[in-house]
């Protein structure tokens, strides 16, 4: 490979970890500090872009839009929406063992994959959205529009690193580990569980959103064709458990890790005879789900540790361990 | 009353035992050897830890030290499914019924895992010692009163057939007239040549059917003696036993 | 009336009979394992291309090939919970759930792999409806659906309430706790669980994949609308669970009747969001489900 075509390669590279890196800090937020399933990641990056795309996007004949605001306020917009979509699943679910929140979250993923296809007169359905302007387009183009497209998406995940480690440094964040680690304690102690539950999931869905919406800017188009969901969550998943939960250095590196090792082997399979390569492709997805596993077995704390052992109450007795496992399954005593 | 002394040594023999939930001890150093045919009643204070050396016995806190031989058989931290195959029985203190199953089920479960019983001749058993459960046979565990559930949950045991049975507290939360049931039960069950260890809260009442009593305080042992001794023991009175009423 | 009945009760019952024993699979892996299957649907699946294989290889009816289906699920649920769900048993089910997630895609993949990712059919043709009694007009396979699944639910109904296993699953169930003091080893009845779900999971994979075609998403797909008719019998109850899925089954496809004047009521293109709906209902108004008692 040339020069040229490696600078291409590594451009593209630090554009898509980038976003992943976002999208693992967001997980992270809900997972790694309030022990939140998301298995609807993909719905709400999808949330996100196509706000930041209606509203930014030149005008166009057949759908809404086309307001051509300003990306700023486009990414600004993906984050309240996303945010707000988020709010309305978890304000349902949060009270529920967490199995719920997981299931409700594919639901709406589900519903938001939908309603992208069947409302045309917002999304444009099936034929999507076009001319999704890049930042600074007016004055940068060409290569140097992606070079400064990677300065952004890192600006994006710089702040929003600082950000999340502010929250977890903050009493806010303190308090959400020690549900966490030790719920029924937690609860003694007088912390609102099922708000602090809440705010953690609606903060991961907005950074969730924003992801969607750079992601949008950087590929001008967007269609729900794009990429199988299921993919993305899964993936995002795999980066965050392999990289480090509860802990957002572990979260950028398990995104970039496990995405070179994605688009590395991409690469490779790629020089294969055709009918190889889409086989590959799905020994690939099998293999990080393999992945997947190892680490939640052997190396659940992933790549990087958190940083600061986490707080830890007397544990309960092991028998009633069970039970307290059973009535935090259901948060009732017995019933969902 | 009186202790037998078996030539073959005790059914069950705690030994040093210190246990607890995580790196905590809340029983320390416990040493208990109970006797065949024997009726042993554990009372103390509440957070003595009489549950759970109970609870150690079953496996279900973290053993950090000692030994448990049931006979001759060391059974320290063995898996709790594997102690009825054994011929220890067992019943919580709490949720001790399978409360969806009817009382005929409940019963019956308690002999899955004893290959060679006599299911039967078990039933009959049971319903001798408790006639209301016969009528019920069919209504689901959890619809009876506190004092039925913990007649199934002492019959379910039973079905088991074993030579030890453990009890957490059987009279907890129970009317007067099953309190009595309970104990004069308990005696009954004995002669059928089972072995009891019983934690309890109604300390007098106990002691006055136990063979020997022990007494924890503060996850220690602190005293063991013939049942009716510590009854009329003047410091265990005014501890434990309080004025008439168990502590 | 009738057109009712022939184009839509009758598939309306045939679908439900899907969502049914997919449900009571997730119900009891919920009721004795604790947490939601991600990866049923997948095992759905592969139930479905296990059988298509076999009808590749024999030429048999599908159903008569349903074993071979049946043993490649209840092999594959085996194995993941050997592997990847029992390692993770002392910790919070959360990641039990996770590691499902996983399982799914693993699955999805190797399927995709060895099947290739185009669409299936058991046997090509439009096969012509069965006429009963001069008016209905019903597609066989419908009935024959509905059929499976109820003797299905009535055999699961006798294993729960008159065999050892059986009560020891739902002891287990009640109370995984006292099941081990009463000396019932939970291994055991866990695997029980998987080979019944997996079986059933199966069958359903079977049946949806005579009804229309045969992909590698087709269990993924009705996820949904099994978790959402599990918790609406009473997740952890199976017969609720059967129930559930023919009350799914039934909102679903009325819900694209024209009750009202001549649109249907709901728009076809959102009929899979129903379920979601419905769940998020129940998830508010009543977690525990629609039905009362013991549903074992």
């Amino acid at each position: 490979m040339d020069l040229y075509g490696l600078t291409q390669y590594l451009v593209s590279f630090l554009i898509a970890g980038g976003i992943y890196a976002l999208l693992c800090l967001a997980l992270n937020v809900q997972w790694g500090y309030g022990g939140l399933f998301n298995a609807g990641v993909a719905g709400f990056f999808a949330v996100g872009a196509y706000t930041s795309a209606i509203l930014t996007a030149a005008p166009a004949t057949g759908h809404v839009g086309g307001f051509a605001l300003p990306i700023p306020l486009g990414l600004l917009a993906a984050a309240l929406v996303a945010g707000a979509t988020g709010w309305a699943v978890a304000r349902i679910c949060v009270r529920l063992k967490s199995d719920y929140l997981a299931i409700a979250s594919i639901g709406i993923a589900e519903i938001l994959r939908l309603s992208i296809i069947n409302e045309q007169w917002l999304t444009n359905g099936s034929l999507g959205i076009a001319n999704i302007p890049r930042p600074l387009e007016a004055w940068i183009t060409g290569e140097a529009s992606s070079w400064v497209f990677v300065v952004v998406v890192w600006s994006v995940v710089g702040a929003s690193w600082w950000f999340c480690n502010r929250l977890y440094d903050s009493p806010w964040g303190r308090a959400l580990r020690a549900i966490r680690d030790n719920e029924e304690a937690a609860h003694a102690v007088g912390k609102d569980v099922n708000a602090l539950r809440l705010q953690t999931y609606v903060i991961g869905c907005a950074l969730m959103g924003v992801a969607g919406a750079l992601s949008a800017h950087h590929f001008k188009f967007l269609s729900p064709a794009a990429s199988d969901p299921t993919l993305v969550t899964f993936l995002v998943w795999v980066m965050l458990v392999a990289g480090g939960s509860g802990n957002n250095r572990g979260a950028v590196t398990g995104a970039l890790v496990v995405w070179g090792i994605w688009s590395l082997t991409e690469i490779l399979t790629s020089r294969l005879p055709p009918d190889w390569t889409a086989r590959s492709s799905y020994l690939r997805m099998f293999l990080v789900g393999l992945l997947l596993q190892f680490v939640l077995q052997r190396y659940r704390r992933g790549l990087v540790p958190e940083r600061s052992p986490p707080l830890r109450f007397a544990e309960l007795p092991a028998g009633l361990d069970a039970i307290n496992e059973t009535s935090r399954i259901h948060n009732k005593p017995r019933s969902p | 009353m009186i202790t037998t002394t078996v030539a073959t040594g005790p059914l069950l023999d705690i030994r040093g035992l210190s246990a607890g939930y995580g790196a905590t001890a809340v029983i320390s150093g416990i040493d208990m050897a109970v006797a065949r045919g024997e009726i042993r009643v554990i009372v103390g204070p509440n957070g003595a830890g009489k549950s759970t050396l109970l609870k150690s016995l079953l496996s279900m806190t973290t053993i950090l030290q000692g030994q448990v031989l049931f006979g001759e058989r060391d059974i320290t931290g063995v898996p709790t499914a594997q102690l009825v195959p054994m011929g220890i029985a067992a019943v919580p203190q709490s949720r001790n019924v399978f409360v969806s199953l009817s009382v005929a089920e409940n019963l019956d479960v308690g002999t899955y895992a004893v290959p060679g019983v006599d299911a039967p001749r078990m039933f009959e058993r049971v319903y001798q010692l408790f006639p209301d459960l016969k009528d019920k046979r069919r209504q689901p565990a959890g619809e009876l009163s506190g004092g039925q559930r913990q007649m199934v949950a002492i019959g379910r045991a039973l079905m088991a057939d074993p030579s030890l049975l453990l009890l957490d507290e059987p009279t907890a939360g129970l009317s007067p007239a099953y309190l009595e049931r309970i104990f004069d039960l308990i005696v009954d069950i004995r002669q059928t040549g089972v072995t009891v260890v019983m934690v309890e809260q109604n300390a007098r009442q106990a002691l006055r059917i136990a063979d020997v009593g022990t007494v924890l305080v503060s996850g220690r042992h602190h005293i063991s003696g013939h049942g009716r001794a510590l009854l009329a023991n003047d410091e265990v009175r005014r501890s434990f036993l309080g004025g008439g009423e168990a502590s | 009336m009738i057109q009712f009945i022939n184009f839509y009760l009758i598939p309306a019952l045939a679908l439900g009979s899907i969502y049914a024993l997919g449900a009571v699979g997730i119900s009891m892996i919920f009721g004795i394992l604790r947490f939601s299957h991600f990866a049923h649907g997948d095992v759905m699946t592969l139930g479905a291309y296990g059988t298509l294989s076999a009808v590749w290889a024999f030429g048999w009816h599908p159903l008569a090939a349903l074993p071979f289906g049946i043993a490649l699920a209840v092999a594959a649920a085996l194995v993941a919970d050997r592997a990847f769900y029992r390692p993770l048993r002392k910790l919070p089910t959360i990641y039990a759930v996770i590691a499902s997630f996983g399982v799914a895609l693993m699955i999805r993949s190797l399927v995709q792999l060895f099947w290739g990712p185009q669409n299936q059919v058991f046997k090509s043709g439009v096969r012509a409806p069965l006429v009963l009694f001069d008016t209905f007009r019903v597609s066989s396979l419908h009935l024959q659906a509905i059929g499976i699944t109820l003797a299905l639910a009535l055999a699961l109904h006798w294993f729960l309430s008159r065999t050892r296993t059986g009560r020891s699953m739902r002891a287990v169930s009640d109370d995984p706790d006292l099941a081990s003091i009463a000396g019932l080893e939970p291994e055991r009845v866990i695997r029980a669980t998987w080979i019944i779900g997996a079986t059933l999971a199966a069958t359903a994979g079977v049946l949806a994949g005579m009804d229309t075609q045969v992909h590698a998403n087709m269990g993924w797909n009705l996820l949904l609308a099994m978790f959402a008719s599990a918790l609406l019998g009473g997740i952890g109850k199976p017969m609720g669970a059967v129930a559930g899925g023919f009350l799914i089954g039934l909102i679903e496809e009325l819900s694209t009747y024209p009750w009202i004047g001549s649109e249907p009521l709901v728009s076809p293109s959102y009929k899979s969001a129903l379920a979601f709906g419905i769940m998020v209902l129940i998830l508010l108004l009543r977690p525990q489900g629609l039905m009362r008692g013991r549903l074992l």
